[in-house]
C-alpha cells in the first residue's frame, strides 16, 4: 500500500494577477492526483482566490459576452481541486488567514474554505511531510 | 540529510535573482546535499540550446539535476530536442515526488 504523504503549500499572490497562482494549482493537482492529503495556507491577497463573491464579465473589447468570455475565477478552481481530492480519496484543506481576510473584507468564502490564522499554518507544516511558500515575485 | 529543491520561476535575463538561485543551488551541493533546481514559468527561458548565459552553465558543471517544467516549455515554444545539455524536461510531479521524499522546497 502505498504511504500516504501530507503536503502544506503556502500561498501568497492575489487571484487575477501572477503566473505563480497557476503553478500553485498545478501543484496542487498534482499531488491531490497522487492521493497526497494536501493543506492549503492563503495569506495576504491570496486569501481572494476563494472570494464566494468572485464573477465573471464580458469583454465589449473582442464583442463576447459573459458566457462567451468565461472568464476563469479561482473560487472555480479551488472547488475542482476540492471535488478532484474527493475522487482520489485524498483531503484538500484549504485555511485563510483570518486577518487577511478582514482587511480585505472578503470573509464570504466557498465552501469548504475555512478561516484560521498562523498558528494553523504552523500546525499544517508540523503535520507534513514538507511545506512550500510560494511568496509573491 | 534532507535534499533541497529550488523552484526559480524568474526569467534570468531580466532578473538577477535566478543568478542567485543558481549560487544558492552550488553551494547547497558544495556542502554535500542532493540538490535538485527546477525551472517553471519564465525560469525555463535560458534552457535553449545557444542561450548566452553563465550561471546556469555552472549549474550544469556540478552534479545538479536540472530540470525544465514540460508545461512552460510547451507554452514558450520550447521542444525538448533544443535543450541544452544536462536539461530535461519534467512534468510537475516532479517537485511533488521531492516534496513527499521530505526534500526541502524553496521558491523565493
Amino acid at each position: 500500500m502505498a504511504t500516504k504523504h501530507t503536503l502544506t503549500f503556502v500561498l501568497m499572490d492575489a487571484p487575477f494577477e501572477s503566473a505563480r497562482t497557476t503553478t500553485a494549482f498545478r501543484l496542487l493537482h498534482a499531488a491531490l492526483d497522487r492521493g497526497y492529503d494536501v493543506n492549503v495556507f492563503a495569506y495576504e491577497g491570496a486569501v481572494a482566490l476563494s472570494f464566494a463573491k468572485q464573477a465573471q464579465h464580458p469583454n465589449a473589447v473582442h464583442g463576447r459576452d459573459v458566457a462567451q468570455e468565461d472568464h476563469p475565477l479561482s473560487k472555480n478552481w479551488i472547488a475542482a481541486l476540492m471535488a478532484h481530492a474527493r475522487t482520489r480519496g485524498a483531503d484538500l484543506k484549504w485555511v485563510n488567514c483570518g486577518l487577511c481576510v478582514d482587511e480585505r473584507g472578503v470573509g464570504e468564502a466557498i465552501e469548504g474554505a475555512q478561516r484560521g490564522s498562523p498558528a494553523d499554518c504552523w500546525k499544517m507544516a508540523q503535520q507534513s511531510s514538507t511545506t512550500l511558500v510560494i511568496p509573491t515575485k | 540529510m534532507r535534499g533541497y529543491l529550488l523552484i526559480e520561476s524568474r526569467d534570468p535575463f531580466e532578473s538577477t535573482g535566478a543568478a542567485r538561485t543558481c549560487e544558492l543551488a552550488i553551494q547547497l551541493r558544495a556542502a554535500g546535499h542532493d540538490v535538485a533546481l527546477f525551472l517553471v514559468q519564465n525560469g525555463v527561458l535560458a534552457v535553449r540550446s545557444g542561450a548566452r548565459r553563465t550561471e546556469l552553465d555552472k549549474v550544469l558543471g556540478t552534479k545538479i539535476e536540472v530540470l525544465a517544467d514540460d508545461f512552460s516549455l510547451r507554452e514558450r515554444g520550447i521542444a525538448p530536442a533544443s535543450l541544452s545539455g544536462g536539461v530535461k524536461a519534467a512534468p510537475i510531479d516532479s517537485v511533488v515526488e521531492r516534496m513527499a521524499a521530505g526534500w526541502n522546497a524553496i521558491w523565493h
